[in-house]
């Protein structure tokens, strides 16, 4: 028993070290003072300072940014109201009707991507910002609509019933009950969407049109002409700012989790 | 008393399920109706009528004459104590109470002043600040009252409010609730399945079957009069024995004739007649009709349950003295002691 739980150490450790060993590499190159990945000859910042004075780099972050935020809270609002809305229906083709609602997520990257693409030929949108965003809005709404579902399902639907009992419109029981216990999972649901946005290559490249260009997609076409360490230096700080992301979205969880437990005893 | 509430012939179907079969019901100012019958008589489905959030498939819900039923809950002057109370767990105790106040647009100082009112009358001073969830079931559950009494409703709605207490609690409850609806002085519609519950607390009982009205009655006509099977089997425990009516005052069953107090049915009706377990007393054979033998004793802390078999049946007895297996005894009851009610469909 103590020999496997030793093999079993030892694995997951191997497991680890080589999922992650390739991402150290690059943080710890985008500190190196050479311009080669082959030797650390010394720390230096010089890299992360030519990033920040790189413009089409900056306005490509800056792209990113805009849509990730933009796409987040378009879908809040979408994926909020539509969770809502399934939880008061009681037909017999619910369950179909929840499938369809999270079917981006399962239909691969590529394929919604030429869809998007066609679809907004055929309407005869002008490829750029509008197209990216409704495109990212399609990917983001699941996430919100499934963490919104998931945490209606444990509230007590009296709740709604009482709040309109003492006189409240059916918006004003929305605004005043429901939604501020909802709150958390429409955040932490945001959060998952925002990161799903910041990183997301295959879509945005089918969609982007000519001009416009988000981190990620110029990430990859920088990668055409060769891996400079401002990539490394760019790769790291987003590594952080997910990290951050997912920190923030467990806390948010946590949270939920406490309160949750409360409504139960309520 | 006037009238507050009427129901006309209310029907109620689910997809194809019919849950209510014509509820008739007159319902006076100040009075606590309790709307008493097993789980899935209805008893919840007309009270969620009459707040509003049902719609009943036919039939009329008239409020001080007014039909209402198709009147959205948040403009009906009845307010409601849901079964888990369904208290809002975001909001504290103060902001909780003041909810229905606040929407409508009352001033801040006349909420508190209100607020502090109800918490008083609940025995709840100074829990203004408090986290709702934090409260226990019987706090809570006073918190819900006063939510719902603070917004002066004309009726106030209960659904099976006390069913999450603990024994001890839901007594000292019942007490309490009695006594608020005295103190405030309007109509209180009380659900239940507790038939303790609802011949201790109301004016009248409504006890419902299958989704019809069984017998309206007083706690005590309810008991000691119950008008069928249902009615007598359902509230308290009873010795259900077929028989005939000979003619007014005179009984027949289990082979004997009876001298008893019912009159106006048909000479010769077939009847069936209850005999309460606490109304038989236990004789030597000679002394009585009906004899037979000891089956069983259990002592249940006040009394003894004693089964005694005789020819044609099993008799329940609830009483002080005791009387050992095997014995043979006899059965005295007085002619008050039976109660004759129509004969119905098999329950």
């Amino acid at each position: 028993m103590k020999k496997n739980s030793k093999l079993s150490g030892f694995y997951l450790g191997l497991i680890f070290f080589l999922m992650y060993l390739p991402i150290a590499v690059v943080v710890v190159f985008s500190f190196n003072q050479s311009k080669l990945p082959v030797a650390f000859t010394g720390f230096s910042l010089e890299w992360y300072d030519k990033l920040f004075h790189n413009s089409a780099m900056m306005e490509a972050l800056v792209n990113s940014l805009i849509l990730g935020v933009l796409s987040c809270a378009i879908s809040a609002v979408i994926g909020t109201l539509g969770a809502v809305g399934l939880s008061r229906i009681h037909w017999k083709s619910k369950g179909i009707l929840e499938y369809i609602s999270i079917l981006p997520l399962m239909i691969p990257e590529i394929i919604l991507g030429m869809v998007l693409m066609a679809f907004f030929y055929m309407l005869g949108l002008p490829f750029g910002m509008l197209t990216l965003l409704i495109g990212h809005t399609v990917f983001c709404v699941p996430y919100i609509l499934m963490e919104v579902k998931a945490r209606l399902v444990g509230m007590d639907p009296s709740l709604e019933e009482a709040a309109r009992d003492l006189g409240a419109s059916p918006f004003r029981a929305f605004w005043d009950i429901t939604l501020p216990l909802i709150m958390p999972a429409v955040v932490s649901g945001s959060l998952l969407a925002f990161a799903m946005s910041m990183d997301d290559v295959v879509i945005s490249i089918f969609v982007n049109g000519p001009r416009l260009s988000t981190l990620p997609i110029k990430v990859y076409t920088q990668l055409k002409t060769g891996v400079t360490p401002e990539i490394n230096a760019l790769c790291t700080i987003m590594l952080g700012v997910t990290i951050l992301v997912l920190i923030l979205y467990s806390l948010v969880g946590k949270h939920k989790g406490g309160k949750n437990e409360q409504t139960d005893r309520a | 008393m006037n009238k507050l509430i009427e129901l006309k012939n209310l029907t109620k179907n689910f997809d194809d399920q019919q849950v209510l079969r014509g509820i008739n019901l007159d319902i006076y100012e100040n009075e606590f109706l309790t709307l008493l019958g097993p789980s899935g008589c209805g008893k919840t489905t007309t009270l969620r009528i009459i707040a509003g959030f049902e719609e009943p498939s036919d039939g009329q819900v008239l409020f001080n004459g007014i039909e209402i039923s198709k009147l959205p809950p948040y403009k009906r002057e009845v307010n409601t104590v849901f079964q888990k109370y369904a208290l809002f767990p975001h909001l504290n105790v103060a902001d909780n109470i003041g909810f229905g106040l606040n929407l409508k647009k009352v001033d801040k100082s006349v909420i508190a002043q209100k607020v502090e009112r109800m918490l008083k009358m609940v025995g709840l001073e100074g829990f203004e600040k408090r986290d709702v969830t934090l409260l226990s079931g019987g706090q809570q559950q006073r918190v819900a009252i006063a939510r719902a009494l603070v917004n002066e409703p004309k009726v106030l709605l209960l659904d099976e409010p006390l069913g999450a207490l603990d024994a001890k609690i839901r007594k000292q409850m019942q007490v309490e609730l009695k006594k608020i609806q005295q103190e405030v002085g309007i109509t209180f519609i009380y659900v239940t399945h507790d038939q303790e519950e609802a011949l201790s607390m109301s004016d009248t009982v409504v006890v419902m079957n299958n989704g019809e009205i069984q017998q309206i009655g007083s706690p005590t006509d309810i008991y000691n009069e119950p008008e069928n099977r249902f009615v007598a089997g359902f509230i308290g425990e009873s010795n259900i024995i077929e028989g005939v009516m000979i003619k007014d005052y005179l009984v027949e069953f289990d082979g004997f004739q009876f001298e008893c107090v019912d009159k106006g049915f048909e000479d010769m009706e077939e009847i069936e007649v209850v005999l309460r377990p606490e109304d038989l007393d236990i004789v030597d054979p000679e002394q009585a009709k009906i004899t037979g033998i000891v089956r069983n004793i259990t002592f249940k802390g006040v009394h003894y349950e004693i089964l005694v078999e005789t020819d044609l049946r099993t008799y329940m007895i609830h009483t002080t003295d005791y009387a050992e297996a095997g014995r043979e005894v006899g059965l005295k009851f007085g002619p008050e002691d039976i109660h004759v009610m129509c004969k119905m469909g098999a329950y």
